[in-house]
């Protein structure tokens, strides 16, 4: 391992560390200085590894590479660090490095991103390893002291004892001596059955600020002399300024500065964003819209309709020949389905504070990719990375919109016009509803054959439509194909392998991008694969003449049978339930987790479809604090029913048509259904939360809808169908 | 100049009477818990309390705030103890990503200040404060603890 030993050794000491936004905004003199913590505390606290920090007091401060964004990510790996330390839980926060820091020392925090469910398990091993490493040192210290061999301690509490004399030394004692020595190459980490803070249900560490208005998000980032900015990009993609008149603004209360940035779009810089965003609103702006000025929802539709009968496609699971089993069976099912875009609508709008200076570009803002935004804040400021830096605040919700760096350029091409004057770019909700980077659309045919028995022999999978990766970087697409289009529908893997033992399956994918830029959006392209096969399940369960599950049983591997037995057991699936009350079921792998739902529903006969609960079952692996993974799974069928009800972005001449809550309408407290979190974790393996639930709520509503309607419907979101009977 | 009674003091609050309060409030005053998320009364990030009555204050002009008492986030505290329902807040663990939870306190508390022991529909018609990471659940947990405690 290439850890620094001592804090005092290294050169950037403890620079660049946050201890609290407070610290940021209340001690950050300007100039080319990064945040420093308190005088006082730099003395005496000691950096035992680049995982942990120590304090004379026993404090200890746990770096967390990895942002928050409300997912619990602190806490979470907070745990996996101090399990391994065997520190005093109660003294514990958390502080995170810089993506500058981070190169600066060889990467030893690794990964910054956050996406993919990923935070902890993509960084269980190290920094378990990163715990493990300075709670050895710290016993080797004691050790020493004492002149005793290091296998005769022991510690647990923040205390290294010496169990044969009975001496005793708390951590904060050990830790100057600790920080001295070398790091042990090889640690062993602990057996799951002896961790006593993972699986645990402790509390978040990031609340209290929350609750108070101390917490500093991007959006609340002042320093001296800063100067708040808004923005306004081309209503249409791909489209640019063709002129703009300054002059008119320039005058008005408050604005400093009018400015165009890349070609595309024109900002107003102001003392207040109140300020700011009167004058741009006043701003006269021509836009020249370019080639998509004209194009309309129905064109979007017809491109993807057109991949679902393409004759080339990039294949993502094969087995036997799907195409003869489904002409040779004793009954055919047909159907197709369609998926629209969908908006993040993140509550807390894009924002990113720059500070430029000629040989120097600082960036304050929630990001989910530190490591991208420094690379972007280098770019856009034509400096060297290693003169730039980034510093994260905390994420008022990422969704995967915040892995994207558009408006961390925006706000250094900004600051760029304004050497030496930090500003802070606020997006209005407009602009963020309609420069989004969208859940990208897509529609799906599906073709199955049954045999006399009603067994599903033959099943074709044509998806059409976007792929994230050619709208990222379409560089790196290569011979028409995007392997993350078949989330859920791989054919193994740790990842989000395909449930179904079918004898011939084809599933494939005609790539169709239409001009809106797709991103990642929660739970990614699980969310629509699992509409399509699940719907599709229960079409084809039907057709057999079956229950859907148990036509689903007979075909699914063992760890998806698992948890969709374990959610229907837990539902009480097949039993009476209220009158009018139905139940419908979808299952999905995704993120390494096993997930699956019941939702019970009912329509009413003037067609008001209630959500009375959802039952939802996750196998993880390893669940490292339930208390935290119930939130999350709960919060993400807020999200996932809010798109299934009324997510739907379209365009209008090139133009996003959608422009705030108003028109972007989301689930709120009235329609929050009862979610009851079952959690069976095989261990063996670590799976992600919080994406992968989302995936299933769609399709377990539409499938009870079926079931108490007979209306199937398949075509999301679900507002623009009328589901009264008869209608 | 205006000025304009916030968490009990008076402050002056230098700015065009049309700027909304929840821009006074961030910018001009510098008291950021109060949060923006939609501007046009949607979503209920910016609600505080004017004379007591929860509002959205996206919508209201500093010009129509004179002489009234206004309490935001970081009134609510007294003494450094929190308040009742930050408390219960902090015991359920409400909060993730956090960004809506100033406006959901706010409405909260004005809520229990005019129905003490509100009912499921009493939160499901006072509470339509937008949570996009989707802590209802925990939300109406709180609610009712508050209540009892
Ligand atoms: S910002 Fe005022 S209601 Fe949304
Ligand atoms: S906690 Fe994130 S929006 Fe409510």
């Amino acid at each position: 391992m290439t850890m620094q030993s001592s804090i005092g050794q290294s050169p950037l000491g403890r620079r660049g560390f946050l201890v609290s936004g407070a610290t940021v905004v209340g001690g950050f003199a300007l100039g080319l200085h990064f945040p420093f913590v308190g005088p006082a505390e730099a003395a005496e606290a000691q950096e035992i590894d680049a995982w942990v920090v120590i304090h004379p007091d026993d404090r200890v401060v746990i770096r967390i590479a990895r942002s928050e964004m409300g997912q619990g990510t602190l806490t979470g790996l907070a745990q996996l660090v101090a399990e391994e330390l065997e520190c005093d839980w109660s003294k514990v926060s958390t502080e995170y490095p810089t993506p500058g820091e981070n190169l600066r020392r060889g990467r030893v925090w690794r990964d910054f991103s956050t996406g993919g469910s990923r935070g902890i398990r993509g960084s269980q091993q190290y920094v378990r390893e990163g715990g493990a490493v300075a709670r050895e040192m710290l016993i080797a210290a004691a050790a020493a002291e004492w002149k005793v061999p290091a296998g005769e301690c022991k510690a647990a509490g923040s205390v290294v004892t010496h169990a044969p004399s009975g001496r005793t030394r708390r951590y904060g004692e050990l830790a100057a001596a600790a920080a001295k020595l070398e790091p042990p190459r090889r640690v062993a980490l602990k057996d799951p059955k002896d961790w006593t803070l993972i699986g645990k249900p402790v509390k978040r560490l990031d609340t209290l600020d929350k609750l108070t208005g101390r917490q500093i998000y991007g959006i609340d980032m002042r320093l001296p002399g800063m100067l708040v900015a808004t923005v306004k990009a081309c209503p249409v993609f791909g489209g640019k300024i063709k002129s703009f008149d300054a002059a008119k603004v320039e005058k008005m209360h408050g604005v400093k500065k009018v400015v165009s940035i890349d070609d595309n779009a024109v900002v107003v810089v102001a003392d207040t964003y109140w300020n700011a965003h009167t004058a741009l609103e006043a701003l006269p702006v021509q836009w020249d819209t370019g080639s998509f000025g004209r194009l309309q929802q129905e064109a979007v539709t017809a491109m993807l309709k057109d991949g679902l009968g393409a004759g080339e496609a990039f294949i993502g699971n094969k087995a036997g020949d799907a195409r003869a089993a489904i002409d040779g069976a004793a009954k055919k099912v047909e159907a197709t389905y369609a998926f629209p875009w969908q908006y993040h609508g993140t509550m807390e709008p894009m924002n990113a504070t720059a500070l430029y200076t000629p040989d120097k570009c600082e960036v304050w803002c929630g990001t989910q990719n530190g490591e991208a935004a420094l690379a972007a804040t280098a770019e856009a400021a034509g400096l060297a990375v290693a003169r730039c830096d980034v510093h994260k605040l905390m994420v008022g919700g990422g969704f995967g919109r915040r892995g994207r760096t558009d408006y961390v350029r925006q706000a250094v091409l900004v600051a760029k016009q304004m050497p030496g004057t930090p500003v802070k770019l606020v997006w209005s909700r407009e602009e963020d509803t309609t420069h989004d980077q969208y859940h990208p659309t897509t529609m799906c045919k599906l073709m199955g054959g049954l045999d006399a028995d009603g067994k599903l022999v033959g099943l074709h999978v044509r998806l059409s439509g976007q792929s994230i990766r050619a709208s990222l970087a379409p560089q790196s697409i290569r011979a028409n194909g995007d392997p993350g289009v078949f989330q859920g529908f791989t054919p193994g893997g740790q990842e989000s392998a395909y449930g179904y033992e079918v004898p011939n399956l084809l599933i494939d994918h005609a790539m169709r991008n239409p001009h809106l830029p797709a991103g990642f959006w929660r739970g990614v392209n699980t969310n629509q694969n699992a509409v399509y096969m699940e719907c599709f399940m229960d079409e084809l369960a039907e057709a057999a003449g079956q229950d859907p599950l148990e036509f689903r049983l007979k075909m699914l591997k063992p760890k998806h049978t698992a948890v969709l037995k374990a959610a229907a057991g837990r539902a009480g699936y097949g039993k009476p339930l209220p009158v009018g009350h139905v139940h419908g079921l979808a299952q999905i792998m995704g993120y390494g987790s096993y997930v699956a739902a019941i939702a019970e529903v009912s329509v009413s006969g003037d067609g008001i479809l209630k959500i009375h609960k959802i039952t939802a079952a996750t196998d993880p692996g390893h669940a490292v604090n339930p208390a935290q993974i119930e939130r999350q799974v709960a919060g993400s069928f807020v999200f996932g029913l809010s798109a299934a009800l009324y997510g739907e972005i379209t365009v209008k001449d090139g133009a996003v048509e959608q422009t705030n809550f108003d028109s972007y309408n989301v689930m709120r407290i009235d329609e929050m259904p009862d979610v009851d979190v079952a959690l069976v974790p095989s261990g063996g393996f670590w799976g992600g939360v919080g994406e992968p639930t989302i995936a299933v709520a769609a399709p377990a509503v539409l499938n009870g809808i079926y079931r108490a309607t007979g209306k199937r419907v398949r075509e999301l979101p679900l507002m623009k169908h009328d589901l009264k009977k008869g209608a | 100049m205006a000025v304009l009674n916030v968490n009990g003091k008076s402050l002056p609050a230098d700015a065009d009477p049309r700027t909304p309060l929840l821009w006074v409030l961030r910018d001009t005053l510098g008291l950021t818990g109060t949060k923006y998320g939609c501007g046009i009364a949607q979503c209920g990030a910016c609600t505080v309390h004017i004379d007591g009555v929860a509002a959205r204050s996206c919508q209201v002009p500093l010009s129509s705030v004179g002489g009234k008492k206004v309490v935001t986030i970081e009134g609510l505290a007294e003494n450094g103890k929190l308040s009742k329902i930050q408390q219960a807040w902090l015991e359920h663990d409400v909060p993730q990503c956090g960004y809506c939870q100033s406006g959901m306190i706010m409405a909260a508390t004005a809520l229990l200040a005019a129905k003490p022991q509100p009912t499921d529909s009493d939160i499901d018609a006072a509470m339509t404060n937008i949570c996009r990471c989707g802590t209802y659940k925990q939300v109406r947990e709180a609610l009712h603890a508050a209540a009892k405690a």
